[in-house]
């Protein structure tokens, strides 16, 4: 698939810890574009630094080298809004003032910033508790609110970091079915990283595939299943089953790998 | 172990009952002299010398005084508690200056300094606030910190990815990150402060329920004792009893838990 416009350009980024056993390479040589308007998700073993990616890409953390570009198209905007995998969602707060938060960190008027909230919290289905406090939500609802509070901060590209990673299946389909309705109004630049094969090729227009120690681009594969997408027929398509088997045979040598890795660590490590 | 559900109407009788029939105890062994009503008076003594303590306005007297005392302390304890708490929670520099000067200081009895805050701001009124704020100072430093410290990392993470001011952020994630914590300090502050009351109005007090119990003890007037008391406890029923009026109001967030 084609983009006319890029919106994010990594180049040749890289990412070492210093540890006390030494500096540990996180991420190696990682170059990609993401075109404006891509669903572009991440998939890769644990531990393939794919939530450092994202933290660097967010500007909670920094890069060794290399360099990222995010090209703005409205200098209103913020630049990007980060779905946590965890929890994030302030306790303190209610439901509008979670999903209004960024509004209001960009001075937006409290009457202009409950109507954007209004419509996201209708968007998620959580009308009814709008006023609610987060205690009394489900671990679903949270996640929703979460998403709803990327969507209404309206950035330039959403970063999304396993968010459904926590839930129970059957809330996992429910909230990818949401997020794919949502963002196919808006069509916003998302990355998007799961472990999950299923949910990259539910979700994503491409699907980048990292390996592991030290976390590099191992390929990016373009997924070219129709949209609309209704999850329910994607997953009995030929085509989400060749993709899925093309995916899965990459990963699985990664995943084996640094499954050896990390077992001559261990054996190692009496020695020392 | 299986788990009883009682009935909350038995448990209201009970917490009634239990109190209710020690004050009859009492009364009965002091009638048949069992106990020395001379060193531990009995209710109806107490409540016999107490009618004309109330009508002659001296206990209220008393108590506004020292409610006065322990109001003015624990603000100008728990106000600057809070302030450096949370700058200490907040920035391992302030952390670094701070933390050994009150750990090392922290442990000194805050009555063992009541001679030297004697000496410092004289028998005035300064001096028992000034005893009262310390004692309250150190519990609310220490767990407004403790309640910074214990924020969870994520909240700073997405106040910084979504861009929050230095002031936006203190006032939507670190005060009422801390509050649970800095309300647990308040409370056990209240409880310091009714402590030092009573000693704080030892020396050189003219007025005060702990001046009474003082007083009362110089005077051997035993009931008065008593009912100084009798005064603090509900002092400490009431003052508890609005701060978790006030932690309720402040933290709606926590109560439905």
């Amino acid at each position: 698939m084609a983009y006319e416009k890029e919106s994010i350009s990594v180049t040749n980024l890289s990412k070492i810890f210093n540890a006390t056993s030494g500096q540990i390479t996180a991420l190696q040589d990682i170059s990609l574009s993401i075109g404006e308007g891509e669903f572009f998700c991440i998939v890769g073993p644990s531990g393939c630094g794919k939530t450092t990616l994202l933290r660097i890409l967010a500007g909670l953390d920094s890069s060794s080298g290399g360099t990222i570009t995010i090209k703005p198209t409205n200098i209103d905007r913020p630049i990007n809004s980060m779905v946590f995998q965890e929890q994030s969602i302030f306790p303190w707060m209610t439901v509008i003032d979670n999903v209004s938060y960024g509004l209001r960190m960009r001075n937006i008027p409290k009457k202009e910033r409950y109507e954007i909230a209004r419509h996201y919290i209708e968007m998620i289905g959580l009308s009814k508790f709008t006023h609610a406090y987060p205690s009394q939500l489900s671990g679903g609802m949270k996640q929703r609110v979460s998403v709803a509070r990327a969507f209404a901060n309206d950035p330039e590209i959403l970063l999304m970091d396993e968010p459904f990673g926590a839930l129970d299946e059957q809330n996992r389909i429910l909230l990818q079915h949401e997020l794919l309705r949502i963002w196919e109004e808006t069509r916003k630049t998302t990355v998007f990283i799961t472990h999950s094969i299923d949910e990259a090729l539910c979700l994503g227009d491409r699907i980048m595939v990292m390996s592991a120690n030290p976390g590099m681009v191992k390929t990016i594969i373009t997924n070219d299943l129709p949209r609309p997408r209704k999850i329910s027929e994607i997953r009995t398509s030929l085509q989400y089953n060749e993709l899925f088997q093309s995916i899965w045979l990459i990963l699985r040598d990664e995943v084996t790998n640094s499954k050896n890795n990390s077992s001559t660590e261990e054996k190692k490590q009496p020695q020392i | 172990m299986i788990k009883q559900e009682y009935s909350s109407l038995l448990i209201r009788i009970l917490s009634t009952l239990s109190p209710l029939s020690i004050l009859i105890l009492w009364e009965v062994m002091a009638r048949v002299h069992i106990i020395d009503t001379r060193l531990l008076s009995s209710p109806s003594l107490i409540l016999h010398a107490f009618i004309p303590l109330l009508l002659s306005g001296e206990l209220l007297y008393n108590t506004a005084v020292s409610v006065q005392r322990v109001i003015w302390g624990f603000l100008a304890g728990s106000a600057p508690g809070i302030v450096l708490g949370i700058g200490m929670g907040l920035s391992p520099l302030i952390r670094s200056a701070f933390e050994p000067m009150i750990a090392a200081t922290y442990p000194i009895p805050k009555l063992a300094l009541m001679p030297l805050i004697l000496l410092v701001f004289g028998l005035g009124e300064t001096s028992k606030i000034f005893t009262i704020a310390i004692g309250v100072f150190y519990l609310v430093v220490i767990n407004t910190m403790a309640g910074v410290l214990s924020i969870d990392k994520i909240y700073l993470d997405v106040a910084q990815n979504f861009g929050a001011s230095r002031k936006n952020f203190y006032l939507t994630v670190a005060l009422p990150g801390a509050l649970p914590m800095i309300f647990a300090g308040l409370k056990l502050g209240m409880g310091m402060s009714l402590i030092l009351i009573v000693a704080a109005e030892l020396s050189a007090a003219k007025a005060g329920v702990g001046w009474m119990i003082w007083r009362a003890y110089d005077m051997f007037a035993i009931e008065q004792m008593f009912i100084a008391l009798i005064t603090l406890s509900l002092l400490g029923y009431l003052f508890s009893l609005l701060l978790d009026m006030l932690e309720n109001w402040v933290l709606p967030w926590k109560k439905q838990v």
